[in-house]
């Protein structure tokens, strides 16, 4: 029922108050928070830096702008509406496609043009936002995830978290929406976290519910098979993500689209801890070895040096 | 980045803390536990005049020794007033007087009393009977036919005073009855029948001891004799019999404040209960000027009765930080179950948390209803507050009808944070399911009920009171906890699968 501290340090495993204390309040500057709080201007920054995310359609910042909607989707099949501020999942619109102004869900449910400007209108009112302040919607592109994870997902797209401390990925895991989840990546709401080998992007250990799973409960697919594609692209767009933000203990939240390959999702300033379970190890070995490494290393040695360190396969 | 200076803040806390207590406990000799303990009611009256530029005097009646309680010791404070005590007969008096005054004034009156089931019941002489006051027309005969009909159905003073008080405020109560309360106050009528009836009897006013409580006035009663004995009745309900709570305050027929040369003169009470060791006299000391004498029995009683609730709120912080940083506990808000354990201290613990429930419970339903009319934030928990208001007014209503007094002290919750609570858990449903509602309402009442059981400890009560300096010790552990870069107790279970394999 109960480890002893001495077991789980022997395993290098972190606790909340290590994280907050060690990692978080020493390296990531508050400043540098609304950065990635705000995931328009996580969009913009990465735009700027090179690093790839869901290309943006466009952004509707006040009321009487709402009816440009139609205008603004009318070039693009498939695309998502979500507030800039949102947290966990809530006022995001997915699109399939649509024609002559029906627009169909994933699910197959068909909206009308005023109902995607009512989930509009509410985000810019600050429904979905924390603490109710006024938000942007922000449009972007759909994406259309690899069909290798087809089996390996129930209704969500599987995104890729890489726990990125001061520049080198250290940890990885690929989160599986399950039914229990309700189709979202949360874990704690009952997503299937996938550990990933750093070196080779090969499925480790899966947990569900902090505890172990050989296969996908609704799929019933073999987990230790999973492996992602483009692991080295996918490795250096994280780790772009220490310049780009300047945060030093980042989750960075990735996906792989069928046609553009890794792209970023959206970055968190105090990533969870469930990734250590989803590895069986603990993060504490490879946060102290990349502390002591020195500062100004480019992406790819950085990228190198974790592919050299922190393979298990 | 050094720790250094951080630990010798924190030890410097400890060493002030530490000294600062050692220092009062060697030098004042205040214990360090409660030892044997002894209730002792403070006391005190506050009258407040505006005084007109000339010469004033104030007198206010004060109380004496008597069943139930034995006056330990009285203060005053009173910048500039001349003051001297007088006895009459019957009463007792603080007389302060000034040549010259201007403008607001407060004097201050305290008294300690040792509750002492033994102390004898004062002797206070029975009133001259006073059978020469005449009725008006038509009251004189409506007095007449109410006081026959109580005289015959009595056979001694105590049971006509019952009788009368039926008469007048029972569910029989008669036109009669009616019509007399339209032209006399209550207890002044049934001193009058009494009197005319050839008992003697007066008004006298009583101060409900109840702890911390603050702006109170004094309560009116009705003194009945029989012979050299006599009893109490309250007018209200005709119960006979003084209450263990009652404190006597004043028997005189004169009022209990009297002021010369100002107006706009009140007073008002305050009282806190403390339990002292049976050497101790802490509060019998005169307040020392030093600084290292500082105490908070040096402030008014009123003030005092604050202080010794705002001294228990760090012990709240602290057990709620040990509960975050150590223990892992998720609670919904992270000071909120430090207000509620506040609270629980008014209500008890029981009241309490069926009150906390019923009121977060209802307020979950409806606030479920508000989050169908997609209203702004500011807008839902204004409309929460007011739900929250509504709910509390309505089952302190309903409690009472019932007879359950108790229910009454739900107004003592704090109904913004309640607010607050409700809006919080039912995004937190919405968001993360029932099950998370459950884990961190579950984690806040877990808290609050230890932070209650913690703050309401007589011994962590005596310490926090008597001691300033443990301020500073828990200001050090807190700092400290701060640092603790250690595992949780809920993380050993959490992380538990990883050693399995």
């Amino acid at each position: 029922m109960w480890a002893r501290p001495s077991e789980l340090r022997s395993r290098h495993v972190i606790g909340m108050n290590r994280r907050n204390i060690h990692f978080i309040a020493r390296y990531n500057r508050r400043s540098l928070f609304p950065l990635v709080d705000d995931k328009l201007k996580t969009k913009l920054l990465a735009h700027e830096h090179g690093v790839t995310s869901p290309e943006l359609i466009g952004t509707i910042t006040s009321q009487f702008e709402v009816r440009r909607v139609a205008g603004l989707v009318r070039e693009h099949a498939g695309f998502v509406i979500k507030p800039a501020k949102g947290s966990g999942g809530k006022g995001i619109l997915v699109i399939e496609d649509h024609a002559q102004g029906i627009y169909r869900k994933p699910s197959g449910a068909t909206l009308s043009i005023e109902d995607l400007e009512r989930d509009v209108s509410n985000i810019l009112s600050g429904l979905y936002s924390l603490a109710g302040s006024p938000d942007v919607a922000m449009i972007e592109s759909l994406i259309r995830f690899d069909d290798r994870f087809a089996d390996y997902t129930y209704e969500g797209v599987p995104d890729i978290r890489v726990i990125v401390f001061r520049g080198y990925p250290v940890m990885a895991m690929i989160r599986l929406s399950t039914a229990a989840s309700d189709g979202k990546a949360n874990l704690h709401q009952g997503a299937v976290g996938v550990g990933l080998d750093i070196a080779t992007g090969r499925a480790l250990f899966a947990v569900q519910f902090d505890r172990p799973v050989e296969v996908h409960p609704d799929t019933g697919r073999k987990l230790d098979k999973l492996e992602i594609p483009d692991w080295h692209g996918l490795l250096r767009l994280a780790a772009a993500c220490y310049e780009m933000t300047g945060l030093g203990y980042i989750g960075a939240d990735l996906v792989i689209d069928k046609n553009h390959g890794p792209m970023l999702l959206e970055l968190n300033a105090r990533p969870g801890l469930a990734i250590q379970m989803a590895n069986g190890e603990g993060l504490g070995g490879r946060l102290e070895l990349v502390e002591s490494q020195p500062e100004g290393v480019d992406v790819d040695a950085r990228v190198a040096f974790s592919v050299a360190h922190f393979g298990r396969l | 980045m050094s720790r250094k200076p951080f630990y010798i803040v924190v030890a410097l806390l400890m060493f002030i803390g530490i000294g600062l207590s050692v220092h009062r406990h060697i030098q004042y000799e205040v214990p360090f536990t409660p030892g044997e303990q002894r209730a002792v009611w403070e006391v005190e009256a506050q009258v407040r005049l505006e005084a007109g530029g000339g010469p004033v005097i104030v007198e206010l009646a004060v109380p004496i020794s008597q069943q139930g309680y034995r006056l330990l010791g009285e203060h005053t404070a009173s910048s500039g007033y001349g003051l001297t005590f007088v006895e009459t007969a019957d009463s007792r008096v603080a007389r302060w007087s000034i040549r010259a005054a201007q403008g607001s004034q407060h004097l201050y009156y305290s008294a300690s009393f040792l509750v002492a089931p033994g102390e004898p019941r004062a002797e206070i002489p029975p009133p001259p009977l006073r059978q020469d006051r005449l009725w008006q027309s038509p009251f004189d005969t409506a007095a007449e036919a109410v006081l026959t009909r109580a005289y015959q159905r009595s056979a001694d003073p105590y049971t006509l005073a019952s009788e009368l008080i039926r008469e007048l405020t029972g569910p029989t109560q008669g036109e009669n009855a009616r019509l007399l309360l339209t032209q006399y106050d209550l207890t002044e009528l049934l001193v009058r029948m009494l009197n005319q009836a050839g008992v003697p009897a007066r008004q006298i006013s009583g101060l409900m001891l109840e702890d911390g409580r603050r702006r109170q006035n004094l309560t009116t009663w009705l003194q009945v004799y029989k012979g050299d004995e006599w009893a109490i009745f309250d007018p209200a309900s005709g119960r006979q019999g003084k209450p263990e709570r009652l404190l006597l305050w004043h028997a005189g027929d004169a009022p209990v404040l009297q002021v010369e040369g100002g107006r706009r003169s009140t007073v008002s009470f305050a009282m806190i209960r403390q339990l002292q060791s049976a050497s101790e006299s802490i509060a019998q000391r005169p307040a020392d000027a030093s600084l290292l004498g500082l105490s908070i029995h040096s402030l008014p009683l009123e003030e005092q009765s604050l202080f010794r609730t705002i001294l228990l709120i760090p012990i709240g912080a602290l057990i709620v930080v040990m509960l975050r940083i150590l223990v892992g506990i998720k609670t919904s808000g992270t000071f909120m179950p430090v207000l509620i354990a506040l609270a629980f201290i008014q209500t008890t613990l029981l009241t309490g948390l069926i009150g906390f429930l019923l009121v977060v419970m209802t307020g979950l339903v409806i606030r479920n209803y508000l989050s169908h009319l997609n209203l702004l934030l500011v807008a839902r928990v204004s409309a929460v507050i007011i739900t929250v208001i509504a709910i509390i007014s309505v089952f302190s209503v309903v409690s009472y009808r019932f007879g359950l007094n108790a229910g009454l002290t739900i107004t003592f919750f704090p109904m913004i944070i309640l607010s607050w609570t409700i809006e919080r858990m039912s995004i937190l449903w919405e968001e993360e399911g029932p099950r998370e509602v459950l884990i961190q309402g579950g984690g806040s009442l877990l808290t609050a009920v230890i932070a209650y059981l913690a703050m309401t400890n007589p011994w962590i009560r005596h310490i926090t009171f008597n001691f300033l300096g443990v301020q500073f010790i828990l200001m050090a552990l807190i700092l400290l906890l701060g640092n603790y870069t250690g595992y949780r107790l809920l993380e050993l279970r959490r992380f538990k699968p990883m050693v399995r394999r």
